[in-house]
């Protein structure tokens, strides 16, 4: 990767461009409003290219769909390379003056051949090569990413594989192109701004960095330990060893979201310690030696959230919090209070102000200017900056803005670490529904007319070979458990694969069935490739049998 | 280009097979390559939208009715949203969206003015005893021999039984004079060499010689206005498109002839369908225009039959193509069929209809000759403005303006219908007067009440009006239209109240429901009339409300069908027609 | 279906409107000109979030050289053009819409339209004792929607923001013809077995109280819903990373109703299923 943090582009900026490559993403569903600016961009006259194992309704927008074998989005990226390459639609200036090590990744995709890659991923060649021709002699293109790329064990991998494609080409670091994974929760982007990553503080500046250590260190007079933390897979990892003792959980419920869920919740009963800072009584919460009611961030209390664009926008109290929810500045400034250390009664103001003097990216938005601008997009170094739209202008500038040039990363095709077997035969892959969110846990508050469960997709011949009519009830079992759920037969998902949302985890534990093999560079599970079998329940005798 | 979504109700094998027919030519909106690979999106959706209509036609002839699981067949093969089909659908006169509790043809029968003066009721009565499904509906173009009946067919062509029946309703025959109808009654209609051996093709011939140019420029010259009403001059419309250079551009010829009383274009069409298609060939070379449409209303089944029978022959004969007589240019004609919308007529509304969308006319500007048919630059002509081009052609604008007067230049056609002796289509020079033009069609039959000057869309005169010249000029002057050459005569014996009631309720029917002023002045119009019948008289207060509604609807309506709606009303009212004297 | 192209480029334009000139840029509309002059216009149809379908005709204005009145909200201006507002013409075009809707639709919801029905003295006990209106029962067939079709104006703002001015569900479309036209999903099929995601945005855009929330709706029959003290506060989705802005209309502490503003750069005005209602949440008894 050449920068860090966030997308490089605006929303704006996928109206206005000429191709969109929408790669393992249900935007339609998952980011609906995002959906609305790709949607205008259709409107204009972009062509879309839709690359996911599924045809989500994502991809039923698209000009083409490209079925490709879960996980294998590395040799389909590279085979891509490898024919802009082949076709002579590289960007060569670009690459000259902006990149490095063009030769060698050059030489790497070699093998990546048409042929080759169509035995790996299932996408024929012919389309392949076309959505090469397209995106290389595009003169704006924009890649969209979300789980389907990084819900894998080699997240990483996919995400450089793609950045190749935009170095390239210099799809990237002007407006109308660039490469935008879509942020799943509201604030995922805002934790990272704020510094919750175990190797960066505030800004996005590393922990190892003295430099930047010190500059926090004299604001907060206290010393910061200089060694990057661990992600969550690494604690629960830690719990796992007997490491990790103590856990303090805040607005997070992994006893209902972690793959292979029976053994993450094990390991948090073992703790010796577990507080839970929450809104509900979750899951988590119940195994808790102790419970903080939180109030609601976005509607009983003030403060900034950070969007898929990197734009920072505030959140206002709205209501008062029930009983004695208390505001999470409040929750934590009172433990810090029963520590021995007073930080006052700050605001979220004096805390923002705090923030804008330790990082550069938000030095420029005061509280006022948020209100009156209608949010923000980072870097904004002075209170005179408007704000980027885009990142990585700098990659076109002649000094390169005073950096290196960005570099091309050789990466590889990397099967999902669970192969299919004779036992588990059919791939499963989970994403979301459009009216419910992750467990469910605030948007079961409401009566969708349009819910219909934790079902299994299931392609018809796959259904008729196992002998299972739609709405039957089965047993779905992987290598780590057995659940009970209902059959939806789904002729958009090829033969071989299927699918189910987990946002009912009270009715159907679909974590139960998800690997907990994960990327140990960006700590994201595999919950995008598990394998599984399905069996009549009257053969298998039921779950309970 | 959305993702779909459909109940659960399934096509006939029947249906699917009719649609699959209609898009045979154009393939499915979404193509299934392999189990990896699938080809949509939405050039590929708009592309195939304008099947929509012939898909619903097909349906409607397998079925009887647009069924749930029919039009969810068709909506799933062009990628069009359920909702919106059904919403299509549902706008047209010809397409039942519930399932008919008889089974067989639909008998329509015409309940609008020529034909109510003509025995309508008692005709549909005796249809319904013979045990025939009747459909009373508004005018079915064919006023010179009513009543008329027209014949929705199911699982077979659609047919008008008068066709097999009556001669050609057409009195001139053998006039020299004739510019326009000189063919009909000599000409074979279904014959290319019958149409040669009449001058036929000489004029295209001669519009490639003197280039595209010249040919607007001749028409131009020779003051051809519009025939359907507006009276916009041809010449400056052709000139507009043609300008439109580096964009794809269409002429269309507008078929739709639903304006009660009207039936020119229908006579026209049947009897020397080659002149239509030949002089649209001219309209396309001179503004550059590579396709062109005819989109005729599905009303007249002989005269589509005729029209596609010549598309095809001319095509046969290199008339049209790829290289249209050698002139090393590309011009094409496709047919669609309308279902019984007189608000399609509406040029704007008429590309909506054809793209495959509700017939709602668009707010103009911009006009047609830069955002037409899909968007792009359009010359829509009805086929009687379109057949004066050949005569142009031939014999040069200043021979052509030597007929008619000085602001309306040529030839005329008139429907003459309700009490005269010989009703039909007649071709005058503009000038001659009301009184010569009945006298033509052999006088009235008995002492005349009043006479309706250009259908529903125009205005009733009374019978000291028989020295009024038919020009544009002269009627626009004493208050009343010529409009598409509607000329019915009403004896005294007829009871003007039921005519006046029945137009307001043809509008009231066919106000396309758009716009507030036309959807609700319609209706409210409508009442009012209704309640003057049943007082008697028309109080001062009602009287006011009449005049309001009308200047709102001609002041703030989107089209022609709101401008109009109130002028037969009025003219009735201060003609004493109706609702005593004022 | 094709719309003019509203582009706005660096270029102005002159108009004149009731004498006064006004200047708006190359591709602006008439309707622009009046609110940068000040000239207070009614609109219904009118949406700044939805493209111009000019179906009203409660903007109508009269503009010289041109034949009939034109409506404001979609007529670009011209240079040079004469615009007059408050014409006898448009004065009078303009109480006629608002009396024939007043005739036979349930305005009884529609705070915006009622002021010009007095402005205007539009009078709608002249089209005698039963006009013919709608005759339509409230639809309820789902616990998040209403529709009351009574109260239909078909202003087509549902139909376009379901459309393809945002939504691209297009669950509703007008059917029918004429006074018969309504708002319908094919074959008139419950909301549940269409296409319909739930989004709101038809709500959101609906001038009149026809489509509501089932919440406000019933609030409204329980004689609870009290706008006047509303309170709105703009803040930003709970869910997923996209941003979008919630103004919370609170009543009682409580949040009864989310909307969104229609010239936020995320969202133009239009939500999703989670973002329009997935905040009862906040408030259930479990919390509250």
């Amino acid at each position: 990767m050449f920068g860090a943090g966030g997308g490089t582009s605006s929303y704006k900026e996928v109206e206005e461009t000429d191709v969109i490559l929408l790669w393992g993403s249900n935007a339609r569903e998952a980011h609906p409003i995002y959906f609305h600016h790709v949607l205008k961009g259709l409107e204009k006259g972009a062509k879309m290219y839709c690359v996911d194992p599924r045809r989500t309704s994502s991809a039923k927008f698209a000009d083409m769909w490209l079925g490709i074998n879960v996980g294998s989005d590395v040799a389909l990226a590279n085979a891509i390379g490898r024919e802009i390459i082949a076709s002579g639609l590289t960007n060569d200036d670009f690459i000259a003056h902006s990149t490095e090590g063009f030769e060698d990744y050059k030489a790497h995709v070699e093998n990546y051949t048409l042929e080759a890659t169509e035995l790996l991923t299932g996408v024929p060649a012919s389309a392949i090569k076309e959505m090469a021709h397209a995106y290389g002699s595009a003169e704006t293109a924009q890649i969209l990413w979300t789980l389907g790329i990084t819900e894998h064990h080699n997240a990483v991998d996919n995400v450089v594989a793609l950045c190749n494609l935009a170095l390239l080409t210099g799809h990237v670091g002007r407006w109308g192109s660039g490469l935008v994974p879509l942020r799943g929760q509201n604030n995922v982007q805002g934790g990272g701004d704020m510094g919750a990553l175990p190797n960066k503080l505030a800004g996005f500046q590393d922990v190892v960095d003295d430099e930047a250590r010190a500059k926090f260190e004299a604001l907060w007079g206290h010393e910061i330990n200089p060694t990057p933390g661990l992600h969550l897979t690494h604690m629960f990892e830690a719990m796992d060893r007997g490491e990790l003792t103590a856990v303090y959980v805040i607005g997070e419920n992994p006893a209902d979201s972690e793959a292979d869920i029976e053994h993450a919740r094990k390991l948090l009963r073992g703790l010796d310690c577990l507080v839970v800072q929450d809104i509900f009584m979750t899951r988590t919460a119940e195994l808790a030696d102790v419970v903080f009611p939180a109030s609601v961030a976005w509607a009983e209390s003030d403060g900034t959230v950070t969007s898929s664009e990197r734009r920072v926008q505030r959140v206002r109290k709205a209501v008062n919090a029930p009983g004695e929810a208390k505001d999470d500045i409040e929750i934590i400034g009172e433990l810090a209070r029963r520590m021995g250390v007073d930080w006052g009664n700050p605001t979220s103001e004096d805390l923002w102000d705090e923030l804008r003097s330790l990082s550069p990216l938000h030095a420029g938005m005061s509280w006022r200017r948020l209100e009156d601008e209608g949010g923000l997009q980072w870097p904004c170094p002075s209170m005179d900056h408007p704000g980027s739209p885009f990142l990585h202008g700098w990659l076109w500038e002649d000094d390169l803005g005073g950096r290196g040039p960005a570099p091309f990363s050789c990466v590889d095709d990397d099967p999902p670490i669970e192969q299919l077997t004779d036992e588990f035969p059919l791939r499963l892959t989970t994403g979301r529904a459009l009216d419910s969110y992750n467990t469910g846990v605030q948007s079961g508050g409401f009566n969708s007319p349009i819910r219909y469960g934790d079902e299994l997709d299931l392609n018809p011949t796959d259904a008729a070979g196992l002998g299972i009519e739609n709405g039957e009830r089965v047993l779905v079992s992987s290598p780590r458990g057995s659940v009970e759920m209902n059959i939806r037969l789904q002729p958009d998902i090829p033969v071989g694969l299927s699918f189910t949302t987990f946002h009912f985890p009270e009715l159907v534990d679909t974590n139960v069935l998800t690997t907990d093999q994960y990327d140990p560079r960006s700590g994201t599970a595999e919950f995008k490739a598990a394998s599984i079998r399905v069996d009549k329940l009257a053969a298998s005798g039921g779950l309970n049998a | 280009m959305p993702d779909l979504s459909f109940t659960d109700d399934v096509a006939s094998a029947g249906e699917k097979a009719v649609v699959d027919e209609v898009l045979a030519v154009a393939g499915t909106a979404v193509i299934f390559e392999t189990d990896r690979l699938i080809r949509a999106g939405l050039a590929r959706r708009n592309e195939r939208r304008d099947l929509l209509l012939p898909a619903l036609h097909a349906l409607q002839k397998e079925s009887g009715w647009i069924s749930p699981g029919g039009l969810n067949y068709a909506c799933d093969q062009l990628q069009v949203p359920p909702a919106e089909g059904y919403g299509v659908a549902s706008f047209y006169e010809l397409f039942r969206m519930e399932e008919p509790e008889h089974e067989g043809d639909v008998v329509h029968v015409c309940i609008d003015a020529a034909c109510q003066v003509a025995g309508n009721e008692e005709l549909a009565q005796r249809l319904e005893a013979e045990g025939n499904h009747v459909h009373r509906g508004p005018c079915l173009g064919q006023c010179e021999r009513a009543p008329a009946v027209f014949i929705q067919g199911l699982r077979k062509p659609d047919s008008v039984p008068a066709d097999a029946d009556n001669p050609l309703a057409f009195h001139q025959q053998g006039d020299p004079s004739l510019r326009l109808l000189h063919r009909l009654g000599v000409v074979d209609p279904t014959s290319l060499g019958s149409y040669l051996e009449n001058g036929g093709y000489k004029a295209l011939a001669k519009a490639v010689e003197m280039g595209a140019d010249a040919v607007i420029a001749a028409v131009r010259d020779s003051g051809l206005s519009g025939r359907g009403g507006a009276a916009f001059p041809t010449g400056i419309k052709w000139r507009g498109v043609a300008d439109e250079t580096g964009r794809p551009r269409h002429v269309v010829a507008n078929c739709d002839e639903s304006e009660p009383g009207t039936f020119k274009d229908r006579i026209l069409m049947e009897n020397d369908p080659f002149s239509v298609i030949e002089s649209l060939i001219i309209a396309g070379l001179a503004t550059g225009a590579e396709r062109g449409w005819i989109y005729i209303r599905g009303e007249y089944p002989l005269a589509t039959e005729r029209l596609q029978n010549a598309i095809d022959q001319s095509r046969q004969s290199g008339y049209l193509g790829d290289d249209v007589i050698r002139s090393g240019k590309r011009f094409d004609i496709e047919i669609r069929r309308g279902a019984g919308a007189y608000i399609c007529g509406e040029e704007t509304a008429l590309f909506n209809s054809l793209e495959g969308f509700r017939g709602e006319p668009r707010n103009k500007p911009p006009f047609p000759t830069t955002h037409g048919l899909f968007g792009e630059p359009t010359s829509i002509n009805n086929p009687e403005t379109l057949v004066n081009v050949l005569d142009i052609v031939v014999r040069g604008a200043d021979v052509y303006r030597e007929t008619g007067t000085e602001r309306s230049p040529g030839t005329k056609l008139f429907c003459v219908s309700g009490h005269v002796a010989n009703t039909g289509i007649y071709e005058v020079p503009f000038g001659t007067t009301l009184g010569e033009l009945i006298d033509l069609a052999g006088g009235a039959t008995g002492e005349i009440q009043a006479v309706l000057m250009g259908g529903a869309a125009g205005s009733f005169v009374g019978p000291d009006a028989m020295d009024l010249p038919l020009t544009l000029e002269a009627t626009r002057e004493a208050g009343t239209t010529l409009g598409s050459g509607v000329v019915m005569v009403f004896d005294t014996s007829v009871n003007m109240t039921e005519i006046v009631v029945r137009i307001t309720e043809f509008f009231r029917g066919e106000s396309c429901g758009q716009c507030v002023p036309c959807r609700v002045g319609v209706v409210r119009q409508h009442e009012t009339v209704v309640e003057l019948t049943q007082k008697g008289t028309l109080e001062p207060v009602k009287a006011q409300l009449i005049d309001d509604m009308a200047m709102a609807m001609a002041d703030a309506s989107i089209c022609g069908l709101g401008h109009t709606a109130a002028g037969a009303l009025q003219s009735a009212l201060r003609l004493g027609l109706i609702g005593g004297s004022q | 279906m094709t719309v003019a192209d509203k582009t706005v480029s660096g270029t102005k334009v002159s108009i004149t409107i009731d004498g006064q000139p006004v200047e708006v840029d190359q591709g602006q509309t008439i309707l622009d000109g009046c609110r940068s002059a000040g000239v207070d216009t009614p609109t219904i149809c009118y949406a700044d979030n939805l493209t111009p379908v000019n179906v009203c005709r409660v903007c109508v204005v009269e503009v010289d050289g041109n034949r009939t009145l034109v409506p404001s909200c979609s007529r670009p201006a011209e240079e040079g053009m004469v615009v007059h507002t408050d014409s006898d013409r448009v004065r009078h075009s303009r109480k006629m819409v608002l009396e024939f809707l007043g005739s036979g639709v349930d305005l009884s919801q529609a705070t915006e339209i009622g002021p010009w029905m007095d402005h205007y003295g539009a009078d709608t006990a002249r089209y005698g004792e039963s006009p013919e209106g709608m005759n339509e029962t409230v639809k309820i067939q789902d616990d998040l929607y209403i529709r009351d079709y009574d109260k239909c104006v078909l202003c087509y703002k549902c139909v376009e923001a379901c459309g393809d001015d945002a939504q691209h569900t297009f669950a509703i479309a007008v059917a029918g013809r004429g006074f018969d036209a309504r708002i319908s999903t094919e074959f008139d099929v419950e909301l549940p077995e269409s296409a319909c995601v739930y989004c709101g945005n038809c709500i959101g855009v609906c001038p009149t109280g026809a489509l509501q929330f089932k919440s406000e709706f019933d609030m409204r029959e329980a004689a609870n819903w009290r706008p006047e003290e509303h309170t709105v506060t703009t803040t930003v989705c709970s869910y997923c990373g996209v941003g979008c802005n919630l103004e919370l209309h609170v009543q009682d502490d409580t949040i009864v109703k989310v909307t969104s503003p229609a010239d936020h750069s995320v969202t133009s005005g239009h939500l999703c299923v989670k973002g329009r209602f997935g905040w009862q949440y906040v408030q259930p008894p479990t919390r509250r």
